[in-house]
């Protein structure tokens, strides 16, 4: 079968070369169809990225923020819109249709309708005359609906790629009436005789990313959207907070224009509702959205009063908790836990009234100057022709239909699924099922990896050597969030003031494409020899720029940042003047150390093929599988005796899962694969190495052993809370879930046969010690109340709570439970349920449970024959180890600290080392498969190259001033540095291949002869010297 | 000088890519506010901020620098380079304090990329110490042109201190109390003086008499030292045939 597939293949890459014939078509450029294209051309796949939509983007470039970081959304996804515009194995295919889908998984026949823009692309130049004469205005979709735009225009300032469409609000269109546009384009781009275009294609597989819908409240009249003005959706106020917005970043209300002071939000809409028009899920996303919201309006305006009305609140992902608290303890922000509606509009203001009831006041009715519909996701609007297209099913909320053990299989193989159509996920998780579906793709068509893709190639590089340096600075506005706070057009001025500098100019995103491009013809036009860039964090840009001046032929390395955004505007937005003069202080400061950049050369070292993954749970093995199935040896350490980690004492899951027969059936395929070697009984003693050259020692079963590997999976997965509270451990009727579920499946009759059973939820986490969610602990009760109805229908279950979490599709199961009368009740953490041992009236002894009734208002006390305990999932105990041993760092919370909360969910920020499961945070089964395929998506797009590019900035030596003291010899634990004999002497060389570029022997040599490339004395001392003369 | 509700520090910051440049992301992206008169330089790694660097702050002026570097033993390279950071500054720390500079002027934290907040509040911590301080100088009572003299004669001692702590003052603890507790001993209290203590004072001594004779209770009165320790140094040079008593004068001059 294989082998035929594999014949098959290569006959199909002879034949097709150089036509419309590509590894994998990734279906929906949101993040996630752009992340999931990127690791598959990184890891050798050529891509097509086909997106209905005229640009690539997707939900998240309407986003103004992304939580729980508030990071700028368009500030980080644009650049990976550059990425995919740059890189040579992705073709992105826009405003296009999938039509048709046929043949099998490694051979597919894809049918394609390209819709017309009506625009040459190749001849248009994007100068936006066209816009600017077209007579037209409509309202603008990006901005939705709220602002307009013209029938021909741009998507968006960042598009990609970055031409006008016309829209079907255009006159020539609807009755040939005009064709201004036409005859102002300098171009004669413009062709109206365009049609749709059919094209055919062969892809070996698919992904489908196609996204969300945000819900539409018009499909319920109660909400009033569409009738009311001043009721705007949470996309909508998405775009009214951001800079790009249609106020251009002020909030202000339809009606009469003013800025809100008094808003409310209301949670759920078209969430956890089962009444018509709505949807049974939780949409998992809106509590937390909703208080980026909260967060990012008082920073707008301090004085607006902010009311949520909600139910519970999920702050169940990494780092929300936090987050919520912090929302919440902002002056003049209400969360109130009530049903909330829209009663009327006033019609003089126009404010809303809304009516909700608390316990203390009863019902009250509140007036509202703005009222925002946390709306929930739903599937694609298309999705029922979506399913038919591509020959996939749905499941009974119309998302994709997955295998509940891996989230990425639909149910036509070879078609995988990323992003929020496997049902609604947030963006880290849209990501890393990108990725985790593009390590499926990589198992499927593993055997043709390399024979389509290309090697990017740059100009040559413009020998600078000899110039007087010619700085180029620019300084980017990031729509407002540099702009609003700093003086931009004044920092220009006074960079151009600055030696050397020869040219500054200001520009609203220096990171869109369109603006990479104009900096690339800028520096060959100017003869620029430098450049420096005032804008965010070179932490995430500096690739990105590095990367334009190597489009530019010149060397990356003469190239710096001045982060005043991160570093400045961000950090001191209420100081207008000092702010100012900070980010001229920067900006002089970076030009200062740009004088002295030199061109450096990178160097290539070879990547050692095979990985490591630190783990044998289930997240281990499957990130093992999969890597395995690619190709490369894997060696997989568990430090007990036998495979399965926290899985072995699960048996069941909320969806009915057999975890037993699931797991066993993954160690076999493990063991049964030749390429994955497993040690059980290990410890790691000893990690020493880098990206693509790890070397890890390990203590197996007694035995040392010495393993070399390129890449490196934390897989270490969480341990149990063990619990001091509610008489655990006194009094045996006491236990945690895990014990619960243990007894449930042996059928112990104390349990089984129980006349009540008490769940105390959130022991052990949701407070000071632990400030975080365990997010799976509520699931857990459900499945477990669900499991002894089940089997004991008469059976008194009770869950005391603080917020039911059954995030997402689990709701329905939360809402079964409550139909089987599981009974129910909040607690509050300032009063929390007591447990004692005592007897009830007939002196059976029980376990008296007091929890205080909020609808009733009085104490309530149940006896309990079994009291189980949610127990918080803790950091395992091994973390700082391993931390230490890798060099990757732990989180606040002490689990594992990826390298961006949103787009790199499985990196670290150490190169080559990458994690998945639980050793990230609490997290179910599905989840822990979704983020341990991604991980090994992003190991092959290190393991799938020869060599990795080392940095240039590396240390030498200057043998006049070397003394020939070693001492730098003695502190450089890379052992990059030698003696060698010279004529004068013995002297010190670095290794430039095993140099790090630490710079520790700089400061410990006595004369200062090393120096580290890029950070030289004299590169620091000028920047110091620089922040002081003015 | 505390009471001088005006004065706005200088501050110069040179911190690690890893970790605490990471933390000063992290801060900003979360909108946590601190004073505006810090300018940060990165760098990879702690270890690479230098004598030279710090002392050429303050010669520029500077009313106080920070040092940040990932949480000890978190090192991003497998050097433990801020160890090696923590030891020089604790070294600098008394090379000012020595000098009459107060050493609070200058302070290395540890910050990781998930700690903004605890940048915020280093920040704000350290802007409220170096504002009730007051300006360098103006704060310790040392006129310009005398903390110019000082800096100028430790900044020609580098090479040798830097030889003095590889040879004999780089020191391995686990814990950032086990360093505070060494380098607050007696016992470096004395390694400090045969180490570099004299050598400062005799290099500051030799930099004073090149302008012109003085006699030992106007170096002592310049220097900050007791007039004793100024006529053993003064004797020892003296023996070494570097300066010379001018009989008469009770001054003494180079030789």
């Amino acid at each position: 079968m294989e082998k035929e597939a594999e014949r098959i293949g290569d006959q199909l890459v002879r034949n097709l070369t150089g036509s419309n014939f590509v590894d994998v078509m990734v279906v929906g450029g949101g993040i996630s169809g752009i992340q999931a294209a990127l690791d598959l051309a990184t890891a050798g796949f050529k891509v097509y990225l086909v997106d209905s939509a005229p640009t690539i983007g997707g939900h998240m470039a309407q986003l103004d923020k992304t939580f729980p970081t508030n990071d700028c959304s368009m500030c980080i996804e644009s650049p990976k819109f550059v990425e995919c515009d740059r890189h040579p194995n992705i073709e992105i295919i826009t405003y296009t249709e999938v039509e048709k889908v046929e043949g099998k998984a490694g051979d597919f026949r894809v049918t394609l309708t390209k819709k017309p823009r009506y625009i040459y692309e190749s001849k248009c130049t994007g100068c936006t005359v066209c816009a600017e004469y077209c007579p037209v205005v409509y309202p603008d979709k990006f901005n939705q609906g709220i602002s307009k735009n013209k029938a021909i225009h741009i998507y968006f300032a960042q598009a990609i790629p970055l031409k006008p469409y016309i829209d079907e609000s255009c006159l020539y269109l609807q009755d040939k009436t005009c064709t201004i546009c036409q005859g102002v384009c300098q171009s004669d781009a413009i062709d109206f005789t365009q049609k749709a275009e059919t094209i055919e294609v062969k892809v070996g597989a698919i992904i489908l990313a196609p996204g969300y819908e945000p819900y539409d409240p018009k499909l319920r009249d109660e909400y009033h959207y569409g009738e009311f003005e001043n009721v705007v959706t949470s996309m909508d106020f998405e775009r009214l907070l951001c800079a790009t917005g249609p106020y251009e970043g002020e909030i202000r209300r339809a009606s009469d224009k003013k800025h809100p002071r008094k808003i409310a939000w209301i949670h759920c809409v078209g969430s956890r509702q089962v009444t018509p028009g709505g949807n049974s899920y939780c949409s998992a996303v809106c509590c937390t959205y909703t208080q980026k919201q909260v967060i990012l309006a008082k920073d707008h305006d301090a004085e607006t009063e902010c009311t949520i009305f909600h139910n519970d609140i999920r702050s169940y992902g990494k780092d929300f908790e936090r987050f919520y608290q912090r929302a919440e303890n902002l002056p003049g922000v209400r969360f109130i836990r009530s049903y909330s509606s829209i009663v009327r509009e006033d019609p003089e203001t126009k404010n809303i009234m809304v009516r909700y009831s608390t316990a203390d006041d009863g019902v009250k009715e509140e007036e509202f100057e703005m009222v925002v519909l946390s709306v929930g996701l739903t599937p694609p609007a298309d999705f029922k022709r979506l399913a038919e297209t591509f020959g996939i099913e749905l499941n009974a909320h119309g998302f994709c239909k997955v295998n509940p053990v891996n989230p990425m299989e639909t149910s036509r193989p070879g078609i995988f699924v990323s992003g929020a159509f496997q049902g609604p996920l947030d963006i880290p998780e849209s990501v890393m099922t990108a990725s985790g579906a593009a390590s499926q793709c990589g198992e499927l068509l593993s055997y043709r990896r390399g024979n389509l893709s290309k090697e990017r190639i740059y100009p040559p590089e413009r020998d600078i050597s000899g110039e007087e340096p010619r700085v180029g600075v620019y300084v980017c506005h990031c729509g407002a969030n540099i702009g609003r706070v700093v003086n931009v057009p004044s920092a220009v001025e006074y960079a151009l003031t600055l030696p050397h500098v020869v040219h500054a100019e200001e520009n609203l995103f220096i990171c869109s494409s369109e603006s990479a491009a104009m900096l690339a013809k800028d520096i060959q036009e100017r003869g620029l020899n430098r450049v420096v860039v005032a804008a965010c964090t070179p932490r995430t840009h500096e690739p990105l720029f590095r990367d334009t001046l190597r489009e530019a032929g010149i060397n990356q390395y003469c190239f710096d940042m001045a982060n005043i955004r991160e570093h400045c505007s961000w950090v001191h937005s209420k100081e207008q003047d000092a702010v100012n003069q900070k980010a001229k202080d920067i900006i002089r400061m970076a030009v200062a150390r740009a004088c002295h950049l030199e061109p450096l050369e990178e160097f290539d070292l070879p990547v050692d093929k095979r990985a490591l993954v630190v783990g044998g749970g289930v997240a281990g093995m499957t990130c093992a599988l999969s890597i395995a199935n690619q190709g490369h040896d894997v060696y997989l350490l568990e430090k007990e005796a036998e495979l399965g980690g926290a899985a072995r004492k699960i048996h069941y899951t909320l969806e009915g899962l057999d975890v037993q027969a699931y797991l066993r059936d993954l160690i076999k395929k493990v063991y049964q694969n030749p390429l994955i070697h497993v040690y059980t009984n290990t410890v790691i003693t000893e990690a020493t190495g880098y990206v693509g050259n790890f070397t890890t020692r390990i203590n197996s079963g007694g035995r040392d052993l010495e393993i070399k590997h390129g890449a490196t999976v934390i897989a270490t997965g969480a341990e149990v809370y063990k619990p001091t509270e509610y008489l655990y451990g006194k009094d045996d009727r006491v236990m945690t879930h895990l014990e619960l579920e243990e007894l449930i499946v042996k059928g112990n009759e104390k349990i089984t046969g129980a006349e009540c059973l008490v769940m105390i939820q959130c022991v052990g986490c949701r407070n000071e010690d632990r400030n975080y969610c365990s997010r799976i602990c509520c699931s857990e009760s459900i499945k477990n109340a669900l499991k002894l109805k089940e089997i004991n229908p008469g059976m008194d279950v009770y869950i005391l709570f603080r917020d039911m979490r059954t995030y997402g599709f689990k709701e329905d199961y939360y809402r079964e439970a409550a139909g089987k009368e599981v009974r129910f009740i909040r607690y509050e953490p300032d009063d929390q349920p007591q447990v004692e041992a005592a007897a009830d009236e007939e002196g059976r002894p029980v376990l008296k449970v007091i929890v205080p009734d909020y609808i009733l208002g009085k104490k309530l006390e149940i006896n309990a024959d079994i009291v189980a305990l949610a127990a918080a999932v803790v950091p395992s105990a091994d973390r700082k180890e391993i931390s230490q041993f890798f060099k990757v760092t732990l989180g606040p919370d002490e689990f594992f600290q990826e390298a961006h909360a949103k787009l790199r969910p499985v990196d670290f920020g150490a190169e080559g080392v990458y994690m998945c499961g639980m050793a990230h945070y609490p997290k179910l089964i599905p989840e822990t498969v979704s983020q341990a395929y991604g991980a090994a998506g992003r190991v092959l797009t290190l393991l799938s190259h020869d060599t990795f590019t080392a940095s240039g900035s590396v240390c030498s030596v200057d043998e006049e001033n070397c003394l020939s003291c070693g001492a730098c010899i003695a502190a450089c634990k890379y052992g990059a540095i030698e003696f060698y004999e010279t004529p004068r002497g013995r002297k010190a060389l670095v290794n430039p291949i095993l140099c790090k570029g630490d710079g520790l022997c700089n400061s410990i040599c006595p004369t200062g002869a090393i120096q580290l490339k890029h950070y030289t004395d004299q590169q620091l001392l000028n920047q110091i010297d620089a922040r002081f003369k003015v | 000088m505390s009471n001088d509700s005006k004065f706005t520090p200088k501050l110069i910051g040179m911190i690690c890519n890893w970790c605490c440049y990471g933390g000063a992301d992290l801060c900003g992206v979360s909108r946590f506010q601190y004073p505006p008169y810090i300018r940060l330089i990165r760098i990879m790694c702690s270890a690479r901020v230098d004598m030279k660097h710090i002392f050429r702050a303050f010669s520029n002026g500077t009313d106080g620098m920070f040092i940040g570097g990932c949480h000890l033993s978190d090192c991003h390279y497998i050097t433990h380079g801020n160890y090696y950071a923590l030891n020089m500054v604790l070294v600098v720390k008394k090379i000012m304090e020595h000098m009459g500079i107060n050493p609070k002027r200058l302070r290395i934290e540890w910050v990781s990329a998930g700690e903004g907040i605890r940048f915020a509040n280093v920040m704000n911590e350290f802007g409220r110490e170096i504002e009730s301080l007051g300006p360098l100088g103006k704060g310790e009572r040392i006129s310009e042109i005398n903390l110019e003299f000082k800096l100028n004669a430790i900044t020609r001692l580098i090479p040798y201190i830097r030889v003095a702590i590889n040879e004999r003052l780089r020191l391995q603890f686990e814990t950032m109390e086990e360093y505070e507790a060494f380098y607050g001993s007696e016992e470096f209290a004395r390694l400090y003086d045969d180490l570099i203590g004299d050598k400062l004072a005799i290099s500051q001594i030799m930099l004073l008499l090149r302008e012109r004779s003085l006699s030992t209770r106007e170096i002592s009165e310049v220097l900050g030292l007791n007039q004793s320790d100024i006529s053993r140094h003064l004797n020892n040079t003296a023996r070494q045939g570097l300066v010379r008593y001018e009989e008469g004068r009770w001054r003494f001059a180079l030789a």
